[in-house]
């Protein structure tokens, strides 16, 4: 039983090993971790088939995984938090547009690069006033993506840099906005948000250039050597230069990296073709509705249905631990009533994303390693708990002592006062603030997607990007909040009215 | 005897005197008795801990030969059963009824029966029928207690008491929430549970209440200064402090 339980809450991870080539092969699978939001062409839910992930860097894991001679399964984590989760076992090795720097190497390794391209600067077609060099950024606002190359060179150029976690669609849209003068980002980005649009303008400008490698776990020797390897051999092969010349991200300074001397290809790059006929131009609403939100429901739906489980084995903990909570601070001896406020005071003081890192980031160096689904009920749970106690309390508090004297005087036990005297008077009193909580939760549980749960607003904030359509999709999942949570406050106006019938003024 | 308090002393803490200074009183069984005495005179005090609701620090107190326990017992655990063997015998009908809102007139009468003396539903609500229509709620037996009046609560009160059958009815100012026109009623209540045997106990300063009784207790400062029947203790009063007690009853009307 013991066992059982620690192998649920435990997962099976090659972090443990130290051989996580061999964890490969036996498994058969490379995983490897990406941001789906960080979007196109690295790693995105293709806008005409949501239900597909793509990109170059897709096409490239597939290729080294085959070259391994395994299966490439991605697992999807937040861009920021990409090397934690590497460090944690959540995958094998991380792929996203990583980029080549000395910090890195303190915290894990890094392959051989497999790309570089040039950064670039997008502008506002017309913008008299826009920059169009490095030294013309000083003072001006231009967004990037945070602790990027591009970051870093525009802070040199001493820029006020405004950085976006959210995807690189809303970078753009900025920009297009008048929020920011410019934005400095690598290549395919540019390419991909900035070119498309014809309101945009990319300056032909050297900013310098960025290379991306493959990142492993600083003490897995033999699979940096087989990713190394792998990597020689596609480069060799020209199957590498194949996958970017069809996504349009060759470049130059990845013809010198790779020292392929062959002239540039006259072909069309086919996937950024697809792409800009997918995005270039958003069809109107109604024919989105109609001809591409049904694709996505599927989508949505599995996200609903994850915030749902999430939320309410969440919540099932949290009156758990409250109502154990709320006991122990009104019956309980004086160290245990302080123990239960410190515990109160503590989860409800600090930030839920802090106590949610801390579970899942934090306790692996106590060698506790939380699967995320675990991870974040946890979480949730002992965070919603403090706010279950006191609603408790307050419903504990709401019955009056003569109450339980009467009670005591009749014979019956502590229990059964609490049973049939004093908890359903207080949970009548307690359920309003129970179901509001419940429905704060269903919304908080959207924090999860830090431990790598697509729940349904990541679902959103991911389709949103690749599909470049955030208020249809908005709407859409808007609404799908609100019937999680409807059904939820009609069941609590029932029990209440139920624990409450004998307020009904009037005759019996 | 019914109940029997023996030297009973009890002090709050922080209190420079006791509230409680030895008092002794016996009732014998099936008596109805009024504890007559000014607010502060310790009646309050004397309810709440032959009831175990507060603990006492000297004397004793027996219920049917129960003893309740004071301060004195081992454990919290042995107090605790001590407490409940006590209570089986005894039974209180609250000054403000304590009634549970939340379960109608049957089932606040039923409840007790069934948890503690493990009693059927059947029997539990045939046994709290009976009482109701005794005491002439046959009519309300499905309400809920919000929807009584003052009167009906108190007679549900003494209905859910006496469904535990106990041998101490213990009642706290049952008079003094009430609409006075209804204080006669009160009295024939009491006196059709005193035809069922059991030992009634009626803590007040309703002196129309206490003429009414088989057997009068006057407190004054935490002590029984005298007892008798109401026809000799409210008539011809031997003691002084009676006396100032009656006449001050007397001016307030």
């Amino acid at each position: 039983m013991t066992r059982a339980l620690a192998l649920l809450l435990v997962v099976a991870s090659g972090a443990a090993s130290a051989d996580t080539l061999s964890d490969v092969r036996a498994a058969k699978t490379l995983r490897w971790g990406a941001d789906a939001q960080g979007g196109a062409p690295y790693v995105f839910q293709d806008p005409m088939d949501p239900n597909r992930l793509v990109g170059f860097e897709v096409d490239l894991a597939q290729l080294l995984a085959k070259k391994l001679g395994v299966q490439a399964r991605p697992v999807p984590g937040q861009w920021d938090k990409l090397l934690e989760l590497l460090a944690r076992g959540d995958f094998d090795v991380a792929i996203n547009g990583l980029e080549v720097a000395e910090e890195k190497k303190r915290v894990c390794r890094l392959s051989r690069p497999y790309l570089e391209v040039p950064e670039r600067l997008t502008i506002r077609r017309g913008d008299g006033q826009a920059p169009r060099t490095l030294e013309a950024l000083a003072q001006r606002t231009v967004g990037t993506l945070p602790g990027s190359m591009a970051a870093r060179i525009a802070e040199r150029a001493q820029a006020q840099v405004k950085t976006y976690l959210g995807g690189q669609d809303e970078i753009y849209a900025d920009l297009k906005l008048g929020r920011i003068d410019a934005v400095l980002l690598d290549a395919p980005v540019a390419r991909y948000y900035g070119d498309i649009d014809p309101a945009f303008e990319t300056v032909d400008a050297d900013f310098g250039s960025v290379r991306y490698a493959v990142a492993l776990r600083s003490d897995d020797e033999a699979l940096a050597q087989a990713v190394d390897q792998a990597l020689g051999e596609l480069i060799a092969d020209g199957s590498l230069r194949a996958i970017y010349e069809r996504w349009g991200v060759w470049s130059p300074q990845t013809a010198a990296l790779f020292g392929d001397t062959r002239p540039p290809s006259t072909e069309p790059a086919v996937e950024f073709e697809r792409w800009r006929a997918a995005v270039g131009h958003l069809p109107p609403f109604l024919e989105r509705v109609r001809t591409r939100y049904p694709q996505v429901l599927p989508l949505f739906l599995r996200g609903a249905g994850l915030t749902l489980l999430v939320s309410v084995c969440a919540m099932v903990l949290a009156i758990a631990l409250g109502v154990t909570l709320a006991f122990s601070r009104r019956y309980g001896p004086a160290p245990v009533r302080w123990l239960a406020a410190a515990y109160i005071e503590f989860f409800r003081g600090t930030p839920l994303l802090v106590q949610l890192t801390l579970v899942y980031f934090g306790l692996p160096e106590l060698d506790v390693r939380l699967s995320p689904f675990v991870a974040g009920v946890v979480a949730l749970g002992l965070n919603y708990a403090a706010a279950e106690a006191e609603n408790y309390r307050a419903g504990l508090e709401s019955v009056a002592r003569g109450q339980l004297e009467a009670a005591q005087v009749l014979g019956l036990s502590r229990w059964q006062t609490l049973r049939f005297v004093v908890g359903p008077q207080a949970l009548r009193i307690s359920i309003p603030p129970m179901t509001n909580d419940f429905i704060a939760l269903l919304k908080d549980s959207s924090l999860v997607s830090v431990v790598t749960l697509t729940e349904l607003t990541t679902t959103y904030t991911t389709l949103a990007n690749s599909m470049r359509d955030h208020l249809g999709l908005g709407a859409l999942v808007a609404l799908l909040y609100l019937l999680l949570g409807l059904p939820f406050a009609l069941l609590a106006q029932r029990v209440e009215a139920y624990f409450g019938r004998h307020l009904k003024r009037g005759e019996a | 005897m019914s109940l029997s308090v023996r030297a009973l002393v009890r002090q709050y803490p922080g209190n420079p005197e006791p509230t409680l200074k030895g008092l002794s009183f016996d009732l014998p069984a099936g008596t109805l008795t009024a504890l007559l005495g000014r607010s502060g005179a310790g009646k309050s005090t004397l309810l709440r801990c032959v009831l175990g609701l507060e603990p006492f620090e000297q004397g004793s107190i027996l219920v049917d030969g129960v003893e309740v326990p004071g301060t004195a017992a081992s454990t919290p655990a042995a107090r605790e059963l001590a407490l409940r063997q006590a209570r089986a015998k005894l039974g209180l009908v609250f000054q403000s009824y304590e009634l549970f809102p939340h379960l109608s007139v049957l089932d606040n009468c039923t409840l007790a029966p069934m948890k503690v003396q493990g009693l059927g539903r059947a029997k539990a609500e045939e046994k709290a029928r009976a009482l109701l229509v005794q005491l002439g709620l046959e009519h309300r037996i499905a309400a809920w207690p919000e929807q009584l009046s003052g009167g009906q609560k108190q007679r549900v009160a003494i209905a859910r008491a006496l469904a535990m059958e106990p041998r101490v009815l213990l009642y706290d100012e049952p008079t003094s929430a009430l609409d006075p026109s209804l204080k006669a009623e009160v009295l024939q209540t009491l006196k059709r549970v005193d035809a069922t045997g059991v030992t009634q106990v009626v803590v007040t300063h309703d002196l129309q209440l206490a003429r009414g009784v088989e057997h009068v207790c006057v407190l004054d400062h935490g002590q029984v200064i005298e007892s008798g029947p109401p026809g000799e203790v409210l008539v011809a009063p031997k003691h002084e402090s009676t006396r100032t007690l009656l006449k001050s009853w007397l001016d307030e009307g």
